[in-house]
């Protein structure tokens, strides 16, 4: 009896130490979930090949998951469950926030990367004061994408008010072509008129976000923030959009402006990177400007955050798994990230240098950057945004549904998740 | 005191032969269905529940679109399964009389049941499109000018509704095909002896004696319609809008919020709504049946 038991004691701290040696010595796997687009999957297999070079001793596994809500809910629950993979890639701003940082995330304020990362994306993954993650890829821009051969056609001036834009339109559908593209077959392209209309909601209501995230200020009862809704009606009653526009797809319209079947596409200028894959010919022909408010003196761009890279709280080897976020952040991963795909934007790292050929609608946007015409859009300064805007938004842009009341309706959608989210004034 | 007896007499079985399935069934039904009575009333993010109450009841019924997802969802179900009770019953007669490659007609007729409903919504949907889709390019051969079936929020769920039909009338012909082989061809000769027209035999022989097939048909179809998602999802995301939402829809659009305890209280609600109206009507049913 006391042999055995003595045997099992043996077997079992041969165990703990196998155990205990196992991951301190030698070899490190680390996992990294990232999502499953090929311009993602592209650069994290990049930027995984140039780390394992340096740290030859740490194998990095990527796993792949859906994008969209789906992928929301893979990360939300795998985090709850502690079963997240070493580092993951996710949203920042308001979907950041929703992932409770303090109670899931590694602190990552002290990577020696934060030091040449831009203080605005820092601004979006942080909370109570500490950062949690690095930037993956460069800022992107909403805004309108427009054919470029048929603005030398007609002669048409890049617009910096709305009213110019909409005589564009007129001519461009006199030439007998699509001016918008628009595509509601996938609903989330609809939002676009509305979200890329921030910077000039900001410019007549600077205090917007803050009111708005304190239950003091809707979009049913502020005029500038009504103008998204109305733009989108405004186009739609001029009929100038094409006409299958229920049924058209994303791709639709990206080919639509890309070949020239139509002159705009309102969009996030992320849009680049499929260009560049499936209309590689028509990148160069693709142009790019902000979406024009009523003041040209005040005209400027509504920027979106990449996504960045995170370390759960649970990682069982947070240290390797900090070093290699570490590397992504710097000038070094932020160059691969740049190189492997086309840029989308302006890069976050300071001294991480687009290259020098990019195609003209990255190339549009860095005027307003220079210029600093530049804000944030609204789902990165605060943290509600409704769920129902892209249905809301298509029932506007297909003149089912006129903006007052959309505007209202919106206000209730976003009521919703306030309450969900706790805040207080709700 | 027989009947005491018999009733006390001990099964041939010891009780803990039940434990298995009890397990299966506690693990699979029972622990689910209660904590998700448990979780509808709480706000929930995965990671902890707060108690709020009815909030999340009170939060779903004053959703704007849940009256009209609450709307959509009975007229899809009325709508689908009038039709797949009419339409399989006809077929059903017309595949059991003397016709030309009966087997063949038949196996065509319940061929879209065994596709994959995803598979059909997507096929439609191209087939529908408003300027591209061939069923409008066939309709413009005719000089018809072709409906955006989709796209048009005066119609989206009832096209919807048509390729539910067409996917699963095949079930419903077959249900009636087995009832109407249980009925003795001998009513059929008395009536025909009798001098009965063919829609005498049907109206007085056929429709009351197929009536368990009917039952079925219209149990299965309106709890199919009731809690129908896949094809909805699949050809209009509850669009344009909200016009062809219903509540499944609705409740999986809140998942993907990431309003985890709301959606779940819409699932609680959809579960009361299909026992509310499936119980009362099966009931009513089989007494009629019983009557007769």
């Amino acid at each position: 009896m006391a042999n055995r038991i003595k045997v099992i004691l043996a077997g079992a701290s041969a165990l703990v130490a196998l155990v205990a040696a196992g991951p301190s010595e030698a070899e490190t796997t680390l996992s990294f979930l990232i999502d499953n687009s090929p311009d993602t999957v592209a650069a994290a297999e990049a930027l995984v090949a140039a780390y394992e070079k340096i740290a030859p001793d740490v194998t990095i596994e990527i796993e792949q998951r859906p994008g969209g809500g789906e992928g929301d809910n893979i990360v939300k629950t795998r985090l709850a469950t502690s079963e997240m993979s070493d580092v993951f890639l996710y949203n920042s701003g308001s979907l950041m926030q929703a992932l409770k940082p303090g109670q899931t995330l590694a602190d990552l304020s002290d990577l020696s990367s934060q030091a040449k990362v831009d203080e605005s994306f820092k601004a979006v993954v942080r909370a109570d004061g500490k950062l949690y993650g690095v930037p993956f890829g460069t800022a992107m821009a909403g805004g309108i994408l427009y054919n470029r051969k048929i603005y030398q056609d007609l002669g048409l001036p890049v617009p910096k008010r709305w009213a110019e834009f909409m005589a564009n339109n007129e001519k461009v559908k006199a030439a007998g072509k699509v001016a918008v593209a628009q595509t509601y077959r996938d609903t989330w392209t609809s939002q676009l008129f509305v979200l890329a209309d921030y910077y000039n909601l900001h410019q007549s209501a600077p205090n917007f976000a803050t009111d708005y995230t304190a239950n003091k200020a809707k979009y049913a009862t502020t005029p500038a923030a009504m103008k998204g809704f109305e733009r989108l009606k405004e186009v739609h009653d001029a009929g100038l959009v094409n006409e299958d526009f229920g049924a058209a797809s994303y791709d639709d319209g990206l080919r639509m402006v890309a070949t020239g079947e139509a002159a705009h596409y309102p969009m996030l200028t992320f849009a680049v990177g499929a260009l560049k894959q499936n209309y590689p010919e028509n990148l160069e022909g693709v142009g790019f400007f902000a979406q024009p408010g009523d003041d040209p003196a005040k005209n400027g761009l509504t920027v979106w955050m990449p996504p960045a890279l995170y370390v759960p709280l649970a990682s069982q080897n947070a240290d390797e798994a900090r070093k290699f976020v570490d590397f992504a952040g710097s000038v070094e991963g932020c160059e691969i990230m740049v190189e492997t795909n086309t840029a989308q934007g302006p890069s976050l790292v300071d001294g991480c240098a687009l290259p020098a050929d990019v195609p003209p609608a990255v190339k549009d946007m860095l005027p307003y950057f220079e210029a600093k015409a530049t804000t944030p859009a609204l789902e990165f300064v605060s943290p509600i945004k409704g769920p129902a805007l892209e249905q809301i938004t298509v029932e506007v842009g297909s003149g089912i549904r006129q903006p007052a009341e959309a505007a209202a309706l919106y206000d209730d959608d976003v009521r919703k998740q306030a309450k969900q989210l706790g805040l207080p004034n709700w | 005191m027989t009947e005491t007896r018999l009733r006390s007499r001990k099964s041939p079985y010891p009780l803990w032969f039940f434990l298995p399935a009890a397990a299966v069934y506690g693990v699979l039904f029972v622990v689910p269905t209660v904590s998700s009575l448990w979780f509808s009333l709480t706000r929930w993010d995965l990671s902890s529940a707060e108690f709020i109450g009815l909030e999340n009841f009170r939060q779903f019924f004053s959703e704007p679109f849940l009256v009209k997802g609450l709307v959509n969802t009975l007229i899809y179900a009325l709508t689908t399964s009038g039709l797949k009770t009419i339409c399989g019953l006809l077929l059903a007669v017309l595949l059991t009389g003397n016709i030309f490659a009966r087997g063949f007609l038949r196996t065509l007729v319940f061929f879209p049941v065994l596709v994959s409903t995803i598979g059909i919504g997507i096929t439609f949907t191209v087939m529908m499109h408003p300027t591209k889709g061939i069923i409008n390019a066939m309709l413009e051969t005719l000089a018809i000018p072709g409906p955006g079936w989709l796209t048009n929020p005066a119609l989206a769920l009832f096209s919807v509704a048509l390729v539910d039909l067409w996917k699963g009338v095949g079930l419903a012909t077959l249900i009636f095909i087995a009832g109407l082989a249980a009925i003795s061809p001998d009513y059929y000769e008395a009536a025909r002896i009798d001098g009965a027209t063919r829609f005498q035999q049907f109206w007085r022989i056929t429709l009351p004696l197929v009536r368990p097939a009917t039952i079925t048909v219209i149990t299965l179809s309106l709890i199919g319609g009731l809690r129908s998602f896949d094809l909805i999802w699949a050809m209009t995301r509850g669009g344009p809008g909200f016009s062809s939402d219903v509540i499944a829809s609705v409740i999986y659009k809140q998942y993907q919020a990431g309003f985890y305890g709301l959606s779940t209280a819409g699932n609680v609600i959809l579960f009361a709504l299909i026992a509310i109206i499936i119980l009362p009507l099966t009931v009513w049913l089989n007494r009629r049946e019983v009557e007769q």
